[in-house]
């Protein structure tokens, strides 16, 4: 068995004394596409954020191509090959999409390659490059979510977490968005994908975890999952 | 002879509405200054005019002092207060940055006393100018001088310099980028810390452009600060904190009620009609200037 790219282990995250995520435990393989599955406020975009270092995690442990990432800050993190498209996108409104996609690029460095990294961005995602000069603000949900997800890639990361990348969007823009993932991820990319659309998810992850209230309380491949009973018991919140 | 009167009465209204203009010019400069400070960083330098207290002694003591040319000691000034801003944010404000906002008022407020008392010390209370007498431009019965036309154009050019470093350079869209969102920009690899300590760098040039300003127009005394301080954070608050537009827009509002306020008596009385104004619109707008009531 390789090593895993990200092993996440017992961590928890607390606001204060409400507690986000309780107990959570997971990996992720190189070159997989692994679904973080949960309802609402299972804890998904918690998980997120603590391994992006944007919320500190208050126990456990966050491992990142073999390294202890917990507690380093954020910008450290993204440097060293994670990028996260974060839930609600948080585009910088006023600037363009461009301005926007060369922010997400500040790891890079070398202007050569933040160039060839911006035209394969464009490449993914054809609708930004003709909107590579309006306002970020001005854009359409589907058009955000492109963009802070071509946002995310500009940093050039191993790997690539995205906070419910369907939320809010028609079901044909949902497919050519899924679509594009696959296409990344043949393209050597590994995903760990948070989603409250468990068909969804299962149809492209290859292995999945499923979050309740704050805890990992299942797992197994993809394909076992969507026939699992016990999935949709959680989803129905029963029991 | 009841024409006559009015003649003479427009060209003095006319002459104090360009005045006013080149006032607001300067005022603006500083406004930009403070705004950008507040917008990146969310603090408030109350020590503002007093960094450029600081500079106009830089000035005086470059140029009058030890006769260096204007074209080296102008650059030197903004250098020096660029470090001075430097020096407070990595001394003062970086260990308070998550401190209570209050807390970071009266240390920002302990250092404009501490340079108000330093410039005492160091300096002394006299008055102290340049010695520069520039002359005065009339046009008609006009008269305008050329130390506050230099003024403006030299902080219109400080503006338009700053605006084009904030649109076309990537850490100006990164100074921008931090104003809208905080937290998403460590996302992007970015160390906000750095992002401060350039924004101070830039808020401290800005003030020691306008120390140059000023110290062309002004006398400079250890409490000089006083006499520019509280309007320039007026107009800050009235433009609605962080709001560049707002603050340029106030600027030239506060300028023309000092300028036509003054043409009735002295210019002090501008400066109360400003105050004063400053309380009302407190009331009819707490928002600022340019944000749409609620
Ligand atoms: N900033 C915060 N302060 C306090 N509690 C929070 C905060 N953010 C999240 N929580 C709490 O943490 C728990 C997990 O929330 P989280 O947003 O991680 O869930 P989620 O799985 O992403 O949900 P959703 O699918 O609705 O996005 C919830 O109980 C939520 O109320
Ligand atoms: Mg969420």
């Amino acid at each position: 068995m390789t090593a895993p790219l990200l092993a996440v282990r017992n961590l928890q995250v607390r606001y204060g004394d409400l507690i986000g995520v309780a107990d959570v435990s997971f990996e992720v393989a190189p070159g997989s596409i692994v679904a973080l599955l949960g309802s609402n406020g299972a804890g998904k975009t918690t998980t997120l954020n603590a391994i992006a270092g944007i919320v500190p995690a208050s126990a456990g442990q966050i491992e990142f191509a073999g390294r202890a990432i917990a507690g380093e800050p954020a910008y450290a993190i993204v440097r060293k090959g994670l990028a996260l498209s974060p839930e609600g996108w948080r585009l910088f409104v006023q600037q363009s999409v461009e301005k926007n996609l060369l922010l997400g690029a500040t790891p890079v460095g070398d202007k050569a390659r933040i160039q060839h990294q911006l035209q394969r961005v464009y490449a993914v995602f054809p609708r930004l490059a003709e909107r590579r000069k309006q306002q970020a603000g001005t854009m359409s949900g589907g058009e955000r979510q492109m963009l802070a997800v071509g946002r995310a890639l500009m940093s050039e990361p191993k790997l690539l977490l995205l906070d419910e990348p369907s939320l809010g969007l028609a079901p044909a823009i949902i497919e050519t968005m899924y679509e594009t993932f696959l296409r990344l991820h043949k393209e050597g990319l590994t995903v760990l994908l948070a989603e409250q659309s468990v068909d969804l998810a299962l149809e492209v992850a290859s292995y999945a975890y499923v979050l309740q209230v704050g805890r990992s309380v299942l797992c197994g491949p993809a394909r076992d999952l969507l026939n699992n009973p016990e999935v949709q018991r959680i989803y129905l919140g029963v029991g | 002879m009841n024409f006559a009167f009015f003649e003479v009465f427009d060209v003095y209204l006319l002459e104090a509405v360009v005045n006013g203009i080149l006032l607001g010019g300067v005022l603006a400069l500083m406004a930009l200054g403070l705004n950008l400070i507040f917008g990146v960083i969310d603090v408030v330098w109350i020590c503002y005019a007093e960094l450029i207290m600081i500079g106009m002694y830089g000035l005086y003591y470059a140029y009058a002092v030890y006769a260096l040319p204007m074209w080296i000691a102008a650059p030197m000034c903004i250098a020096l207060v660029a470090v001075l801003g430097l020096l407070l944010h990595y001394i003062v404000i970086r260990p308070l940055l998550d401190a209570a906002p209050i807390n970071q008022l009266l240390a920002t407020g302990g250092v404009l006393f501490f340079l108000q008392s330093f410039a005492t010390v160091a300096f002394g209370i006299d008055f102290r100018n340049l010695g520069i007498r520039l002359p005065v431009l009339a046009i008609g019965e006009m008269h305008f001088s050329y130390a506050r036309l230099l003024a403006f154009l030299a902080a219109v050019a400080g503006m338009v310099t700053i605006y084009l470093f904030m649109t076309r350079t990537y850490i100006g869209t990164a100074i921008r980028a931090i104003a809208q969102d905080r937290q998403i920009m460590v996302l992007m690899g970015v160390d906000s810390r750095r992002l401060y300590l350039v924004t101070s760098a830039l808020g401290g040039a800005l003030a020691g452009l306008a120390a140059c300003l000023l110290v062309l127009q002004y006398d400079v005394h250890p409490f000089v600060g006083l006499s520019f301080g509280p309007i320039t954070f007026m107009i800050v608050v009235l433009g609605g904190l962080g709001n560049f537009i707002g603050g340029f827009v106030a600027s030239f509002v506060f300028a023309e009620i000092i300028s036509l306020g003054g043409l009735y008596s002295d210019l002090e009385w501008g400066y109360v009609l400003a105050f004063a104004f400053f309380i009302l619109m407190m009331f009819a707008r707490p928002q600022g200037l340019l944000t749409r009531r609620s």
